[in-house]
């Protein structure tokens, strides 16, 4: 497979304080890639870092960042905004606040393709109602007129998915796309963009809390903790052999339901996410970790096991086991 | 049986909603017909979708909202009979947003410490004694105790949260989606805790949650609200193991369980959304129901009673 897009040791800091230390991935052509951590993990920074869209204190460095081979370090702000919402778009968790509200669904949709392609103003809206229906938005003519409030949450999520795709674009970064929903509208809004990365052949860089969403919709997962790729598997991969003591922990506290026992503790970790700043060293679980070692402290190596699976721990393979 | 510790009778709420400046007001039925009991010991978990009701019933039974018409009845006793003190004694909350429901400006310790301070009789010795005891209790370092909550971490405040409610030694907490603002380790930190705390204490929960395995993990019973109403109760085992109501089939199917493969599952909803202001003639479920039959549109379903629970739908009745 080839790599759209490829991160390699990605560094990010706002006003010095680092938030994404060395992280990695790689997400190939018409494949959906999770990155999964909870809040604060540096998730949604690497997605605005690849985006382009870091807050002025923001700062990002990483050994490569190429989008189909295109380097995006060196792109100027021009440039790369003729690359985001065309070639490579972003959707949002909260739709409410990504939709302009004083604008109707289809101007906004319509802009898309009038800035990227200079199409008129009726194609660019007759797009928007062939995208709308892709989307399986019932009477999409009649949308169109409306405005974002008169529509509900499912429905929001819906259009910004259509605006997302009105160039045709590569990649779709979905950053918590279906948190904000109840789980019907979740389960209806995952099947269609699973559904649309398989017609359309897109690239889908999916952010996301869920292990369950992981589970259903990747092929390929980064486990992120404290600003670090601390694993990296196939989905099958990562759900049948975790490695990491992290993804363990995490794999544990989620309740599946159907397989709950009353009165039996769920698997929790102790402690919290620790504050990483610019000297923090070591590895950024070791003060939960049931496995941390003296060693933890210092630099922590990648271990390899197979071609399609990594962790970052000092531990060997078979000492990780519970 | 045991006496219920908690009786809802035929709640009903509804509020006067404005859709803009000049149109009229028009009515939204929050909570339509609830009735339920809670005998001592036991957790109710509510589940349903944002604007099912469920946390409008939770303020009723918090007493923070009188209901349009029904009755709540704690240990027996009319809760509209009872002050605020006593009220507060018997029934405390736990929130969402551990975020905007403690105060910024106040220490931890004056936090957890301010029920007592309003109940009569307690001296200040005493009442930090009491708080010091709740906050260990709740797996908080005593060093917290003179902490502002923007100095904690969103777990150490919903455990700031649930001492403050224990404090008093209530017996029902009404605990409203407590870890829905929570990281998923936390989540599970809390969600022990409450379990363990319920245990040594004896206490109550009314628990609240869009989350079906959160809730599975907790309740004794469910009970699956639908636009203002309980569509389906029954034990947890039993909801869970043999959901009757299409909704909360769907519901279940919606729930995405970590195991790799298996896709995303069809709801077989439609796309029409609740609105708790424009409810739909007959069964209210109706036009998102994959079974509907001609009779749903036209006629709603009582309640039916039997030994697995209730269920409110034409196809259970007709089936038994």
């Amino acid at each position: 497979m080839t790599a759209l897009l490829e991160v390699r040791d990605l560094e990010i800091s706002f006003s010095g304080l680092s938030a994404v230390r060395g992280a990695s991935l790689t997400v190939a052509k018409g494949e959906t890639h999770c990155l999964v951590g909870e809040s604060g993990c540096g998730k949604s920074v690497t997605a605005l870092a690849v985006m382009g869209l870091l807050a002025r204190n923001g700062a990002r460095k990483a050994t490569a960042l190429r989008f189909d081979g295109t380097d995006l370090l060196g792109l100027d702000e021009r440039a790369m905004s003729r690359l985001r919402g065309n070639r490579m778009a972003m959707i949002f968790q909260e739709p409410m606040t990504s939709l302009n509200p004083a604008y109707t669904v289809g101007s906004q949709m319509a802009e898309v393709l009038r800035r990227h392609r200079g199409t008129t103003r009726t194609a660019a809206l007759d797009r928007a109602v062939e995208l709308l229906t892709l989307v399986r938005v019932t009477s999409p003519g009649l949308r169109i007129g409306q405005y974002p409030h008169q529509l509900s949450g499912g429905l929001r999520q819906r259009v910004m998915i259509a605006m997302a795709l009105m160039c045709d674009p590569e990649l779709l970064i979905a950053d918590e796309p279906t948190t904000a929903l109840d789980v019907t509208v979740q389960a209806q809004i995952l099947r269609l963009l699973a559904d649309l990365q398989k017609d359309l052949g897109l690239a889908v860089l999916l952010i996301t809390h869920d292990l369950g969403v992981v589970a259903r919709m990747a092929h390929r997962v980064s486990v992120m903790y404290a600003g670090e790729v601390v694993e990296s598997a196939t989905a099958a991969n990562l759900f049948a052999r975790p490695m990491h003591p992290y993804t363990r922990g995490l794999l544990a506290c989620v309740p599946v339901p159907g397989k709950i026992k009353p009165d039996q503790p769920l698997g929790s970790i102790p402690g919290m996410v620790p504050q990483i700043g610019r000297d923090f060293l070591g590895c950024g679980f070791r003060e939960r970790c049931g496995h941390a070692r003296p060693d933890c402290a210092g630099t922590i190596p990648r271990r390899a096991l197979g071609p399609d699976h990594d962790y970052l721990c000092q531990l060997e393979p078979d000492a990780t086991a519970p | 049986m045991t006496a219920p510790l908690i009786e809802v009778r035929n709640l009903t709420r509804h509020f006067r909603v404005r859709a803009g400046m000049f149109s009229d007001a028009r009515p939204v039925i929050a909570v339509d017909g609830v009735s339920f009991a809670v005998p001592a010991g036991d957790v109710l978990g509510v589940v349903g979708e944002s604007g099912c009701g469920k946390s409008t019933l939770a303020r009723i039974i918090l007493g923070l909202l009188e209901p349009t018409s029904g009755d709540v009845l704690i240990d027996g006793k009319s809760l509209a009979g009872l002050d605020r003190r006593e009220r507060a004694r018997l029934i405390q909350p736990v929130f969402q947003d551990p975020y905007s429901s403690l105060n910024p400006r106040r220490r931890v310790r004056d936090v957890v410490g301010m029920p007592l301070m309003a109940q009569d009789g307690m001296s200040a010795a005493a009442a930090r004694k009491r708080v010091d005891e709740m906050l260990a209790r709740v797996g908080l370092d005593p060093v917290m105790a003179e902490r502002l909550p923007a100095e904690l971490s969103g777990g150490q405040r919903q455990r700031v949260a649930i001492a403050r409610a224990l404090v008093l030694h209530p017996r029902i907490v009404v605990c409203d989606e407590p870890t829905s603002a929570l990281d998923v380790s936390v989540q599970a930190q809390i969600l022990n805790l409450l379990s363990e705390l319920r245990r040594s204490f004896g206490l109550t929960y009314l628990f609240i949650s869009h989350n079906l395995a959160v809730v599975e993990h907790v309740a004794s019973e469910v009970a699956v609200m639908y636009l203002g109403r309980i569509v389906e109760q029954s034990a947890t085992q039993t909801l869970f193991h043999a959901p009757r109501h299409p909704y909360t089939k769907a519901l279940l199917a919606s729930v995405l369980t970590p195991e790799p493969g298996l896709g995303i599952p069809e709801t077989g909803l439609g796309d029409a959304m609740p609105d708790p202001a424009n409810i739909p003639p007959g069964c209210r479920f109706h036009p998102r129901c994959p079974v509907a039959i001609d009779r749903c549109s036209r006629e709603a379903p009582t309640p039916m009673h039997d030994r697995r629970g209730l269920v409110e739908c034409h196809l259970e009745g007709a089936a038994s």
